[in-house]
């Protein structure tokens, strides 16, 4: 299920702007990678990179490899389709389709790709809602608009609806900056549940949550605005928050810098 | 900074005026009806109009200055923007609801189950009874092929301009339909005629007013469909991307389900635009006092050149002249059904929050 990351040499661009330049690192499968770093060094589009969501945006360019276990993503003949059924999604704000209803929208990926007898996206749809700890919140209105939840349980119908094609990686954009604490702390837990079965990235500000939720932390960081933005350091997230091997991640941590 | 220091109503609190009673705007157009129909009365002007506007001057200047005396400059101008806001609104439905009360009365005079359901094959131009028979059915064949040809194409070519378009032939195909917008009717009726009726030889028909229809309503269902889909937030499309889900199959079940209430709405009234269309009509499809239900083949009648004909032929009264209007009637309620539609599906089709 869970299938390791390895990334080297990457570049992403935007036109000609370099946003990212040569981030190389592992993803380790079963556990959880935290990226932290400042707005705009690039976490986000590192993130979408790794499952081609980058050369949806209009004049979005990729350089170098990322391998999921022995496939290179950016590889010839590899279909961008494909990849990101292996690699879920979720995203900063909870955009779940406004036109269906929660049912739909957690069966959308299943339904969208192909035919599923009813009976079995039953079961996928009910055993991802409680993968996403919705279950017992929505049960009574499966039927009821996605949009009409709280923004809390729309992100976590997000999480379903991510996780109901079973990817192998499941990539995570601030997926709790538009929520209360309360609806913060399901969705930690959650993801501590899920790594048992994908392997998780997260992207976050908050450095407490990615020390609460990450096994390994990697932070970004860009030299200036316009400058593209770099891996300063990957490392156990243990080790990242209390002894980091570069002076500009202590300072980013403790709050120092500039 | 207490609460209590704020709703403290102490008199000279820098928070509260002098403010006129909420009956003041309403007073003061009284008074100006009133004055207006007086001053015309004594200088003897008997038009509606003219009374009307003095009134309307009135109105504006009297809320203006009565409010400068009590409330203050700042309010005063605000009223003036408000009564102006009025006046326009009056001026704009005063038109409108005219046209469509001298319609009705006009109209009802012979609309009756019999003119509905007769053509005038048998009946002189100057004779009572007849009907639009023949006229309803061509009217909706042209309008229906035309809206055939043009939705799904217009669609499609929205749907390339927004999802895939990018670099020349985007912005040519935009050039186009631009230029298309401006063409004249009449124009679009003489691009078909020499081509389609002089240079191929065929005849008059339904279907080549069609044509010259389709080039009116193309643009604008391109234009209303770019609008809606441009509303569509990118954020649904990247969700349904990222699961997966094939770029063709996102526009699909995604992007077009989200926007197809404003997409129809767009259709809805691109289509009662061009059902009054009468020059390229009367060009292309020539008329027919006869029902004749083939759109391919023979001159059709049609609702906007049976009123012409009517009116042209009536000499200001008698039978064709409320014949005339009754046809108007029908085509205006065509078109409010075909209006009332386009909102019921835009409200029944919106995306719900169900909340
Ligand atoms: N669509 C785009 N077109 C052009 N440049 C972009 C685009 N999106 C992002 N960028 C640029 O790429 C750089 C990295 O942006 P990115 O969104 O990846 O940052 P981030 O680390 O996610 O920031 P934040 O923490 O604020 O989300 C920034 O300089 C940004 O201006
Ligand atoms: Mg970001």
């Amino acid at each position: 299920m869970a299938k390791r990351i390895d990334v080297s040499g990457l570049n992403a661009y935007y036109g000609s702007f370099l946003a990212i330049e040569d981030i190389s690192m592992t993803v380790e499968p079963r556990s959880v990678t935290a990226f932290i770093g400042p707005s705009g060094c690039g976490k986000s589009t590192f993130l979408r990179t790794l499952n081609r969501m980058h050369e949806v945006t209009p004049g979005g360019r990729v350089e170098g490899k990322v391998m999921l276990d022995d496939e290179n993503l950016y590889g010839a003949g590899i279909d961008p389709v494909s990849v990101r059924r292996e690699v879920g999604m979720v995203f900063q704000r909870p955009n779940p389709f406004p036109t269906m209803s929660v049912y739909d929208n957690v069966a959308a990926g299943l339904k969208l790709n192909g035919k599923y007898k009813k009976s079995q996206l039953d079961d996928i749809v009910e055993k991802s809602l409680k993968g996403a700890n919705l279950w017992n919140e929505v049960k009574d209105r499966l039927n009821k608009p996605g949009s009409g939840l709280s923004g809390g349980q729309q992100q976590r119908l997000c999480i379903a609806r991510a996780i109901a094609v079973e990817p192998n990686v499941l990539l995570m954009d601030e997926p709790c900056s538009a929520l209360d604490p309360i609806s913060t702390l399901a969705i930690e837990d959650l993801i501590g549940e899920l790594k048992e079965r994908f392997t998780i990235v997260i992207v976050t500000h908050n450095m407490q949550q990615a020390a609460r939720v990450s096994d390994r932390t990697a932070f970004f960081n860009l030299a200036a605005v316009g400058q593209p933005g770099k891996l300063i350091e990957i490392d156990d997230t243990e080790r990242i928050f209390s002894n980091p091997s570069v002076q500009a991640t202590e300072d980013y941590i403790s709050g120092r810098f500039g | 900074m207490s609460h209590a220091s704020l709703s403290d109503k102490r008199p000279g609190s820098s928070l509260r005026g002098a403010t006129l009673p909420k009956w003041f705007p309403w007073a003061t157009a009284a008074g100006s009806i009133v004055l207006g129909i007086g001053i015309s009365a004594v200088a003897g002007l008997d038009s509606d109009i003219q009374w009307g506007l003095i009134a309307a001057i009135l109105f504006v200047l009297g809320s203006y200055a009565i409010a400068a005396k009590v409330e203050g400059r700042r309010q005063a101008k605000d009223r003036v923007a408000t009564s102006l806001v009025w006046v326009a609104f009056i001026l704009a439905v005063v038109p409108l609801a005219s046209l469509i009360w001298e319609t009705v009365r006009r109209g009802v005079k012979v609309l009756d189950g019999y003119f509905l359901t007769h053509s005038m094959g048998i009946v002189g131009d100057k004779e009572p009874g007849g009907g639009i028979y023949h006229a309803i059915i061509g009217t909706l064949e042209q309008v229906g092929l035309a809206a055939l040809i043009s939705v799904p194409i217009g669609v499609l070519t929205a749907i390339y301009l927004v999802e895939y378009g990018r670099g020349k032939l985007a912005k040519a195909v935009t050039f186009f339909v631009d230029v298309m917008t401006g063409i004249p009717s009449i124009v679009a009726g003489l691009f078909i005629l020499s081509l389609w009726i002089i240079t191929f030889g065929m005849g008059y028909s339904g279907f080549a007013g069609s044509m010259a229809l389709t080039i009116l309503m193309l643009p604008v269902v391109v234009r209303s469909t770019e609008e809606m889909l441009k509303l569509v937030p990118n954020e649904l499309r990247e969700a349904s991307l990222a699961l997966g889900v094939p770029k063709w199959r996102t526009i699909l079940k995604v992007v077009l389900p989200t926007s197809i209430g404003g997409i129809t709405t767009g259709v809805m009234l691109a289509i009662a635009r061009i059902a009054g269309e009468t020059a390229p009509v009367l060009l292309l499809v020539w008329v027919t006092p006869l029902i004749n239900t083939n759109p391919f083949s023979d001159p059709q009648a049609s609702l906007p050149v049976y009123i012409y004909l009517q009116y042209a032929n009536s000499g200001g009264a008698g039978a064709a002249y409320d014949r005339a209007w009754a046809a108007a009637l029908v085509l205006i309620a065509f078109i409010m059904i075909l209006n009332m539609a386009a909102r019921g599906i835009a409200r029944w089709k919106a995306p719900k929050t169900g909340r």
